[in-house]
């Protein structure tokens, strides 16, 4: 348990990906079975206990504790979990009276009279007296020492956490809990803590984990995707075969996830190459890729999943579009949430996604949907071989026969060249999409013969944005990015002109923190620290004078009024799309303009309004 | 001390009687230049400039340049002159530690205080009262100074530093061990560690040392001249070299060693994709390591912790604890629940130099 502790805490402060991978992959490899298989099932959410409550923590703590201690501890700390972990005071065994203070009392010569252990200490005439090893053991607490002196029962693996969880009656939960934190570290008690009661949030994704396990055999990860719905903690058998001493598990899942095929962002230059009758146009919706399977299992029963575009679980979060999968096969299509058979934005697909509970009010408010746009099996037919126009078919047959409200065909865009597609993607209202036009976010275009691929595969699919919107902005205030770029000025906080009490005055409408390169970066970063006005904590005021200051290109992907803002706007995905040097701020756009584009837009229920 | 006032080896006896019942307050008491000790007639730790100061050690917060006259440790007064130059105070006297002196009405002893290289408490005795000011101070193995001592008293003024019972610093050499195991883990990234300039960078240089770390350490600019004085006093901390001047690609696999506040700062981008750790008590508050952006928090801390404050108070057996920099009202808290006299004592202008003072991401260099 120490170990993976361990493991949670570095990936709790690595903010680099390939850092996370290589630490995890590191634990695997170092740590046997079955801890890492039950690791593995911790971090991809694959373990299933009674959670422990907040109370039953704060009962143990207090039984232990000073109140008033607890109280500035918690006050100070911020977190239950990592309070109790840091002052569960040391099982009764360990704690001795430390040998330092132990030692000579009194104003005799100055030497510690006692100690076995100590080496000699200053000599009475001069402080500099040192052991001559700088290795020798001073004086002070040593807690391996007590720890072996006092033969302490070995802190419990997490196997044993795992197991002895699943079967734990609730009575005897706080008397084994207690005993764990008397034998974990500080650490230690951290991770059980936060295992115990289900709040192990630290940053990295199911997939992240099982890509690292990949990286022990040089596997693919699509592949332990593949095989994953058929596998069980603590995995040894995956393990194994990743090692090369056991056959590739098979997957016995009725319902598996199949890796997604992905599209590659078209430029203007790529249409030179292309010829407009060998693809299919649709629609990109502003919604939440999406895999929906249904199979049979052994004895017959329909098993129903959905999962992500990176293939973890989210079937728990959609109680409500289950029933409507009755046929066996699997759908690629687009989560969105529609109202009187209109899609809705973003904005309000937004509130059904992280929710702990989902309630019958939540899927009485927000109706999800499902729009299919391929058909990846069927029954117990693989489809993926087959050219796109043929899954289409197949698709269109399979959609009617649902014949179900929530679930529909994602409908095509009759275009005969790119001139044609180009004014449906710039008026998509117009085109066909009518009153779902707001939640198209531009065209896919999707080779007739390709078959269905994992990955991004050249040349298949494209997607075609429509143009970001696009204004110039000043340079207010600049704030240290986190991690890597903790050195850096990287988060941005700028302001279009409006007239105010005294005149013309900034107004901030956004923060953006990423779009610029590196080299961009670094001219931004030196700018501010040469241009700073004033310092707030870690914000900077950067000058921002019609004559002086720096101009920013925003790029943002939509608009939606926020009370919140002083601006009364709120912008979607800002980011930094180009610095103009060449613009003074004087130049740079009026709040008018942002007002102008979001009557443009049409706006979201207020109901459901929320900036992200 | 007088300038050349002699040494005393044995307490006076002879004192006029002109006090008949004595209160720890009538010998040390808070005044806005710090602790002022009337019948011996000189400030200990000093804020501001004074006559006559005794010194605990050599953190900049409680050494301060000035004064009329210093008594502090060798160690005390060459740190001082380093940093201050040769005409840091009037005069000086230096001390070891189990030596007594005699100052007006008082007497006082020097005590070791684990801290950092000469870092001492202070005995002030005066008629049959004994008052220790321990500075900061620590119980945990330090293989760069003289480890801690503790002298009984009837009270006894301790730091609160780490005052509260989530403040458990364990064992520094398995912090070391997962800065090892990193560099071991990430051969091509340079290891960045932050550390306070005096007594923290040199003890985690011998902690790496002591754990069998011999490649080269590299130093930044501002820690040379203090760690090679604590060369120069016997501390064998193997070859160090500084990072100056050398190139990127070499930096990979290497430790360096800086002061906390040059680790966000553009002097980084020197080093190939570093992995930033910082060794400090705070950094057992995740919440408080996430704040500079450390990626590596390493425990390390030259304060004691909960522990470490508890059962030194204990072992003194003092009656009064007078409590200052820190969380005093947890400390005070736990001494009333001992049935120890206890109260905050209300100096200020401490924790400037050392962990004294939590991190703070925006430092610039
Ligand atoms: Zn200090
Ligand atoms: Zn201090």
């Amino acid at each position: 348990m120490n170990r993976f502790a361990e493991l949670l805490d570095r990936l709790a402060y690595e903010p680099g990906r390939n850092n996370k991978l290589r630490l995890l992959a590191n634990y695997f490899r170092a740590t046997e079975d079955p801890d890492r298989g039950f690791a593995l099932a911790a971090l991809t959410g694959a373990l299933s206990f009674k959670h422990a409550k907040p109370g039953l923590i704060r009962d143990l703590i207090a039984d232990r504790t000073d109140p008033v201690l607890f109280a500035l501890s918690y006050d100070y700390v911020g977190d239950l979990s990592e309070t109790v972990a840091l002052m569960w005071p040391k099982a009764a065994a360990l704690s001795t009276p430390s040998p330092a203070c132990g030692g000579a009392l009194g104003w005799g010569s100055g030497r510690l009279l006692s100690g076995e252990k100590e080496p000699p200490p200053g000599s009475p005439d001069s402080a500099s007296a040192l052991p001559d090893d700088p290795t020798s053991p001073a004086s002070g607490r040593g807690d391996e020492l007590s720890h072996h002196l006092h033969n302490n029962p070995p802190p419990p693996t997490l196997t044993e956490v795992v197991t002895t969880l699943r079967t734990l009656g609730k009575t005897e939960l706080p008397k084994q809990l207690a005993r764990w934190l008397d034998e974990l570290d500080e650490t230690g008690r951290w991770a059980l803590l936060k295992l115990v009661t289900g709040a192990m949030r630290i940053g990295i994704s199911a997939r992240l984990a099982k890509t690292a396990a990949a990286a022990l055999g040089d596997k693919d990860p699509h592949e332990i995707e593949l095989m994953w719905p058929g596998l069980k903690p603590p995995y040894l058998d995956l393990f194994a075969w990743l090692e090369g001493h056991g056959e590739k598990p098979v997957n016995l899942d009725p319902a598996p996830f199949r890796p997604v095929m992905l599209a590659h962002a078209i430029e203007d230059a790529d249409f030179a190459h292309l010829d407009a009758s060998d693809y299919i146009a649709e629609w990109k919706w502003d919604g939440i890729r999406a895999q929906a399977v249904a199979g049979r299992d052994q004895s017959g029963n329909t098993v129903v999943r959905l999962y992500s575009r990176s293939g973890e679980d989210i079937t728990k979060s959609f109680p409500d579009l289950l029933p409507s999968l009755h046929l066996a096969g699997a759908i690629d299509g687009e989560l969105l949430v529609l109202r009187d058979g209109r899609v809705q934005t973003f904005n309000v697909l937004q509130q059904r996604l992280n929710r702990k509970v989902v309630s019958p009010k939540l899927t009485k408010d927000y109706p999800i949907h499902l729009r299919a746009y391929d058909l990846l099996s069927e029954g117990d037919t693989d489809l993926r071989e087959l050219p796109f126009a043929e899954r289409r078919a197949k698709l269109e047959a399979f959609v009617k026969q649902l014949d179900d409200p929530r679930i529909d065909l994602s409908p095509t865009i009759p275009f005969d060249d790119w001139q044609a597609l180009a004014a449906a993607r710039a008026d998509p209202a117009a085109a066909g999409a009518g009153e779902d036009s707001e939640a198209v976010e531009g065209v896919m275009l999707k080779r007739r013969d390709a078959p269905y691929l994992p990955g991004r595969p050249k040349g298949q699919w494209w997607k075609w944005k429509r143009d970001p919107h696009i204004i110039d902005a000043v340079l207010m205030y600049a704030q240290r990015g986190h991690g890597k770029r903790s050195s850096y000025y990287s988060d941005y906080t700028f302001g279009v002109w409006t007239k105010g009490e005294d005149g013309e005055q900034l107004v901030p409408v956004g923060k953006a923190y990423f779009g610029f390169t590196d080299e961009e970066l670094l001219q931004i970063d030196r700018f501010v620290r040469r241009n700073t006005t004033e310092k707030f904590g870690p914000v900077r005021h950067v000058v921002h004078e019609p004559d002086q200051g720096l101009v920013l290109e925003v790029a943002f992907e939509g608009l939606a009024r926020s009370p919140r803002h002083k601006s009364g706007v709120a912008m979607r995905f800002p980011r930094i799309n180009r610095l103009r040097w060449d613009k003074k701020p004087g130049e740079a756009d009026r709040l008018e303009t942002l007002e102008q584009m979001l009557k443009s837009e049409i706006s979201p229920p207020s109901a459901a309004t929320s900036d992200h | 001390m007088r300038g050349s006032s002699p040494r005393m080896t044995a307490k006076n006896h002879q004192s006029p009687p002109y006090i008949s019942k004595m209160r720890p307050q009538d010998i040390l008491m808070p005044v806005p230049a710090g602790l002022c000790c009337k019948p011996g007639g000189f400030h200990i730790d000093p804020v501001r400039p004074v006559e006559r100061a005794v010194i605990t050690h050599g953190h900049s917060d409680h050494a301060r340049p000035g004064h009329g006259a210093v008594l502090a440790t060798q160690e005390t007064l060459d740190m001082m002159r380093l940093r201050y130059g040769d005409n840091f105070a009037g005069s000086t006297q230096a001390i070891g530690y189990g030596e007594e002196i005699k100052l007006g009405d008082v007497t006082i002893k020097f005590h070791p205080a684990g801290h950092v290289l000469g870092s001492a408490q202070i005995a002030v005795s005066c008629k049959d009262i004994c008052i220790v000011a321990s500075g900061d101070y620590k119980d945990a193995p330090d293989p760069t100074c003289v480890p801690f001592e503790v002298v009984t008293c009837d009270v006894f003024i301790t730091e609160a530093t780490f005052g509260l019972p989530v403040f458990r610093h364990g064992d520094a050499a398995v912090e070391v061990k997962k800065l090892l195991a990193s560099v071991a883990l990430f051969p091509e990234r340079a290891h960045l560690v932050g550390a306070y300039s005096l007594g923290k960078a040199q003890r985690v240089i011998a902690l790496l040392r002591a754990a069998g770390y011999d490649a080269p350490i590299y130093l930044h600019g501002a820690m040379e001249k203090i760690t090679r004085y604590y060369e120069s006093r016997g501390v064998k901390l193997g070859e160090l070299r500084m990072v100056k001047g050398v190139k990127k690609a070499d930096l990979a696999g290497t430790i360096t060693l800086a002061p906390p506040s040059a680790t966000s700062d553009v002097w980084t981008r020197r080093f190939p994709d570093p992995v930033t750790a910082f060794a400090s008590g705070w950094m057992r508050v995740r919440a408080r390591a996430r704040q500079g952006g450390v990626e590596l928090p390493l425990v390390i801390s030259d304060h004691a912790d909960w522990d470490g404050l508890t059962s030194t108070i204990d072992a003194t057996g003092a009656r009064e604890i007078w409590v200052t920099h820190g969380q005093e009202d947890a400390l005070v808290h736990w001494c009333k629940t001992k049935g120890l006299a206890a109260r905050p004592l209300d100096l200020v202008g401490y924790g400037d130099e050392d962990e004294g003072e939590a991190p703070v991401a925006e430092a610039e260099a």
